[in-house]
């Protein structure tokens, strides 16, 4: 218990990850919780490449960490951009109300 | 190692409640400090595993920009009001223990997953080795502008597509607006400026408008 290694922090990322899935399935509110649900995806994901790669040794994976931080802050930009312009022309943003493509 | 063992604890235990509050939460606002709060908690375990340039990146983005762009975004949409309808809007609840359920199944797959992940230092060809003479920056520079250069700048081009796509979408023209039109401004001819009339004596000049 007390010896913290690679796995621990892999649990935490897996745990984070499948908190973000149940966000996703379960929201019932606004889809602004949906792309939070998506940013604690992209954080487990963090995580696990952090771990391994202070783990092995290997800088590639802290390099990638930054590249997926960039990707997601351009999702987040581009989806709120979204999510703005469907409020301004439908006037709401519930997930149940939004029904327009009929899906 | 005791330290670093509670510390561990600490911090996941924290971003681990938060994530769930970030989901149950009735409150959209609250939600948005609650992933403030994860942020935070899992840049210190960054920090505290050795990786202090991405902890204190992941605050800067994150903390600092994404979720105050949530924040902005929540509260100019006027949600936090809206009334929470957890579990009770029964006609088409039935996708949440799917959900549910196909979240556990993803939980228990990473679990066997890590479980089972032996690991073989001959399947790795490590060339970015991290060593002590340096510190975490200064190798993740050395490695980030030489080796990674051009995914750096595709990088910086998917920023300024999303500043480009962000604007392009939010853009509205307003009917009924004054506005100035530089191009209209600088291509004036004198032509269409300014017009001579021939003033006749106790009648003035009639000037449409």
């Amino acid at each position: 218990m007390t010896e913290i290694g690679l796995g621990h922090y892999l649990t935490l990322g897996a745990v984070i990850f499948s908190i973000g899935i149940i966000g996703i399935f379960l929201n019932r509110k606004n889809i602004i919780v949906i792309l939070m649900s998506i940013e604690l995806i992209l954080l487990a994901v963090n995580i696990n490449l952090v771990s391994f790669s202070i783990y092995l040794g290997d800088l590639s994976g802290q390099v990638f960490t930054l590249f997926i931080l960039t990707v997601a802050a351009a999702e987040a930009a581009i989806g709120l951009a979204i999510i703005v312009v469907y409020y301004r022309n439908s006037g709401t943003i519930r997930v149940e109300e939004i029904d327009k493509l009929k899906g | 190692m005791i330290a670093h063992a509670i510390f561990f604890y600490v911090f996941s235990i924290i971003a681990v409640v938060s994530a769930i509050m970030v989901t149950v939460s009735k409150n959209t606002v609250h939600s948005v400090f609650f992933l403030i709060l994860d942020f935070i908690s899992i840049s210190c375990l960054f920090i505290m595993v050795g990786a202090e340039f991405l902890g204190m990146i992941m605050l800067i983005v994150y903390v600092g920009a994404v979720a105050v762009l949530f924040l902005f975004v929540v509260m100019m949409l006027n949600v936090a009001q809206q009334k929470n309808q957890w579990f009770i809007s029964e006609q088409n609840s039935g996708h949440i223990p799917v959900g549910l359920l196909i979240s556990a199944i993803i939980f228990f797959e990473l679990i066997i997953v890590i479980g089972g992940w032996k690991y073989k230092p001959d399947l790795f060809e490590t060339t970015n080795l991290i060593t002590n003479e340096i510190s975490n920056t200064h190798s993740l520079g050395q490695v980030l502008y030489t080796d990674y250069i051009h995914i750096f700048q595709i990088s910086g081009m998917i920023l300024l597509i999303a500043m480009i796509g962000a604007i392009v979408l939010t853009f509205r023209q307003r009917e009924g607006v004054k506005k100035q039109s530089y191009l209209k401004q600088i291509s004036r001819e004198r032509s269409e400026g300014v017009e001579v009339l021939e003033v006749t004596s106790n009648k003035g000049v009639k000037i449409d408008d």
